[in-house]
């Protein structure tokens, strides 16, 4: 499957569809809790949000829409029933329209981004988008690994770890800088393209009252893995989940005298 | 919050989003007085009027009494260490106090204050120190007797949600270890980080939830305290209900150290809500203010767990002062409102409706947000939070909180505006706009005398006029007790002063606070 655009001048054309991942994910300031059976955490009843990535990602796609560098921003999200309220997220911060690919509950849990690259492939051939923005990663797996395989199933180029995109010289690809080990790589890309997003790309925007009474009405298409034609077959079993292993207590002294001691005994200090 | 995963992401998106609730009193770099060379001025230099009252002196006795209490380690007598026991938060009182005691013990505390009471020694009860009215530090070489040690939270029942502790628990770690248990502690003030629980029951402390779990009055199910003589007044139940006599814990809480030092504090925790919304709004009018907080009570009603209110000119001082960004547009007032509810979809349904409402009401809000996470949710909060440490960076600051009826509140704060204009960097006023209860201060570069004038007494006449309270929940402390007439009866006041000499023969226990000296 090869979608190629008109390289016209960027700048000049109606703009790039952009198309959004966004995962609904346990909020990153909340103390996750391993379930005691020991097959994962506690999701009960716990506060989720947007991946804090993804909001990054979708804080992109709006910028861009601002700079006219693209037309359509669509978001989208492979989840249970209540990643509705993170598309609604998106569209409140100015989102054009939703997807949302809803995993019945029990396969939710034996989702792997191999199953939401292939899901987000499919869709792509439909939708067509010039570009995909998806965040680098997910705070709750940290596998790091949907963006790199769509990317191969679609055989189009990849920028990862984005934290600047901006048009080439010649307005004809999409200048990316990348974070990486040895510090910033700028590579050129041509569009359609994958671009996952990195903690400086920039500060997502928070969403105001009238754009979340507007997100209300922005359309969400709901799809299913049947209708998309994935076969989500777990290709891992997780075999437990445990806690890190716990912080040996440290000894509170009273007095410099203590510490003194203490640090003696233990032979740090003659 | 307690953030824990990703741990190399966290301190990125953290310095990202800046959350500043957790411990910001803590954290934060108190600028230095200008005066004397970066320390406050004395107190007794501020109110040359009050005269050291016939106490003893401390001899070399005593001091080895009180080390066989408590152990020498825990006897104080470095000149440098106790300095920071006779500084209030504020900056604005320096003691002079020589000795600070740190027991571990109620034991220890009661041998403590019968040494003291036999010997006629002036004492202070210090927790945090986080206190606003200089009622927690020494005025003139009055002992300190500092709970920081009595750190130990004795029980959590999951069931009643009846929490125990020492007096010197910090608010905030008894929080998260309510929260481990489904709880959470009735009350929360900027100052979670460092204030005590003792601190906070002996000052009534009332914060950002009195709104919607009520005051330490009814959230405080019994105490423990010794009294001036030394004796042990144990009232530490855990019944909800218990009609058997006069409730004498009643005095203690909010006598500020007065009539006792509270040991033990037995707290109900209300259940730790699944779901918390805030809503930060831009209004351009008080009665705007008005308007949304009357829509508030109607369509949020029950889960409703905060209401306060910002104005344009504090707001300024956390941006420029503190570097805070505020994701809105310039208005005159802001508004946080935030519920706490059992459940996310109900709670949400019930927000979007209020927000309906504020934006189709003519002359509602014309801006604002949602939080749509728990860094925005952390962020918009410390803009409130915050507002404090940002007016320190100013200078000097004047502190005032008071009571008024509702229309009242931004009147004083205009008034008091345009009766300093000139003479001040910023009158600021913010606060609890759900409990009727008014935050107003004032910032100069260094103490003026005479910009204290222009203030005092006005500001407190002016309050008494519309028969408001001159402290809704600071307290008089020492900077106040002047003023206690203008909030209560001159009967009320004597009957106080009996009660006083009843628990307080010598009147040792924090002497030259709350009750005006006669």
């Amino acid at each position: 499957y090869i979608h190629i655009i008109n390289k016209a001048d960027m700048a000049a054309s109606k703009g790039l569809k952009i198309l959004v991942g966004c995962k609904r994910v346990i909020d990153y300031a909340v103390k996750v809790r391993v379930k005691p059976d020991r097959s994962g955490v506690v999701t009960e009843g716990v506060k989720h949000s947007m991946n804090p990535f993804d909001e990054i990602a979708v804080e992109e796609a709006v910028r861009m829409k601002e700079k006219k560098l693209a037309g359509e921003a669509v978001a989208i999200s492979v989840g249970p029933p209540q990643s509705q309220e993170t598309l609604r997220t998106a569209l409140a911060m100015g989102i054009d329209r939703a997807i949302h690919v809803e995993i019945p509950l029990a396969q939710l849990e034996k989702l792997q981004p191999i199953h939401v690259s292939k899901l987000l492939a499919k869709v792509c051939e439909s939708e067509k988008p010039d570009l995909v923005i998806l965040g680098k990663q997910a705070i709750d797996d940290d596998c790091n690994q949907t963006g790199q395989m769509l990317a191969a199933l679609l055989d189009w180029p990849q920028a990862t770890f984005a934290s600047k995109i901006e048009p080439s010289q010649d307005s004809k690809q999409l200048r990316v800088t990348r974070e990486v080990d040895g510090g910033m790589e700028t590579i050129d890309v041509s569009v359609p393209a994958v671009v996952t997003s990195d903690l400086r790309l920039n500060e997502p925007r928070y969403a105001t009252l009238p754009n979340i009474m507007k997100a209300k009405k922005k359309p969400l298409a709901k799809m299913s893995p049947d209708q998309l034609g994935v076969d989500l077959q777990p290709r891992q079993e997780v075999i437990s989940v445990e806690d890190p292993p716990v912080r040996k207590a440290g000894a509170k002294v009273e007095s410099v005298e203590d510490l003194v001691g203490k640090l003696r005994e233990k032979g740090l200090v003659k | 919050f307690q953030a824990s995963r990703a741990a190399s992401l966290l301190p990125q998106l953290l310095l990202r989003r800046r959350p500043a609730s957790a411990g910001a009193f803590a954290l934060l770099a108190r600028p230095a007085s200008s005066a004397s060379g970066g320390l406050p001025p004395l107190t007794t230099e501020i109110h040359p009027g009050i005269k050291r009252g016939a106490f003893s002196q401390l001899t070399d006795a005593d001091v080895s009494a009180f080390e066989a209490i408590v152990g020498g380690d825990h006897v104080i007598k470095d000149a440098d260490e106790v300095l920071s026991y006779n500084i209030d938060w504020l900056r604005i009182c320096r003691g002079q106090g020589q000795l600070v005691l740190r027991p571990k013990t109620t034991e220890e505390v009661s041998a403590i204050v019968r040494h003291c009471n036999k010997r006629r020694l002036a004492v202070v009860p210090q927790g945090g120190n986080t206190g606003l009215v200089g009622g927690s530090v020494p005025l003139f070489d009055e002992i300190v007797i500092s709970t920081s040690r009595m750190n130990s939270l004795l029980s959590i029942d999951p069931v009643s949600g009846v929490l125990v502790a020492e007096a010197g628990c910090v608010l905030e770690q008894l929080d998260r270890e309510a929260a481990s248990q489904g709880l959470m502690m009735p009350l929360d003030l900027g100052a979670k980080g460092s204030c005590q629980i003792g601190g906070n029951l002996a000052t009534n402390a009332g914060g950002l939830r009195l709104l919607r779990y009520g005051s330490l009055r009814g959230t405080t199910l019994g105490l423990e305290a010794v009294l001036p003589t030394g004796q042990v007044l144990d009232c530490l139940t855990t019944l909800r209900k218990d009609n058997t006599g006069y409730d004498i814990k009643q005095l203690l809480i909010g006598s500020e150290g007065t009539l006792g030092i509270i040991t033990k504090a037995a707290i109900l925790c209300p259940a730790r809500p699944k779901s918390v919304q805030l809503a930060f709004l831009g209004l351009d009018s008080f009665q705007a203010v008005l308007d949304t907080y009357r829509l508030a009570r109607r369509s949020l009603g029950e889960i409703l767990s905060a209401f306060e209110f910002i104005d344009s000119e504090s707001m300024r001082a956390v941006k420029q002062n503190l570097g805070l960004s505020c994701p809105l547009g310039e208005h005159s007032f802001y508004v946080l409102a935030e519920t706490s509810g059992s459940n996310e979809t109900h709670d949400r349904e019930k927000l979007d409706g209020f927000i309906e409402s504020v934006m189709s009401m003519d002359g509602c809000a014309t801006d604002g947000t949602v939080a749509q996470d728990a860094g925005q949710f952390a962020h918009l909060w410390s803009l409130r939070e915050r507002i404090v440490e940002s007016l320190l960076v100013d200078g000097y600051e004047y502190k005032y909180d008071v009571s008024l009826p509702l229309a009242d509140i931004y009147r004083l704060v205009e008034h008091m505006r345009t009766r300093l204009d000139g003479r001040v960097i910023r009158t600021a006023g913010y606060g609890h706009l759900g409990d009727g209860n008014l935050h107003l201060n004032f910032t100069t570069p260094k103490f003026d005398a005479k910009v204290l004038e222009l203030i005092e007494p006005h500001v407190f006449d002016w309050v008494r006029d519309r028969r408001g309270s001159v402290s809704a929940e600071h307290g008089l402390g020492l900077k106040k007790s002047q003023y206690i007439r203008h909030s209560k009866a001159d009967f009320a006041v004597r009957v106080m002063a009996e009660v006083k000499r009843l628990l307080d023969p010598n009147g040792i226990m924090n002497p030259y606070k709350v009750l005006p000296d006669e």
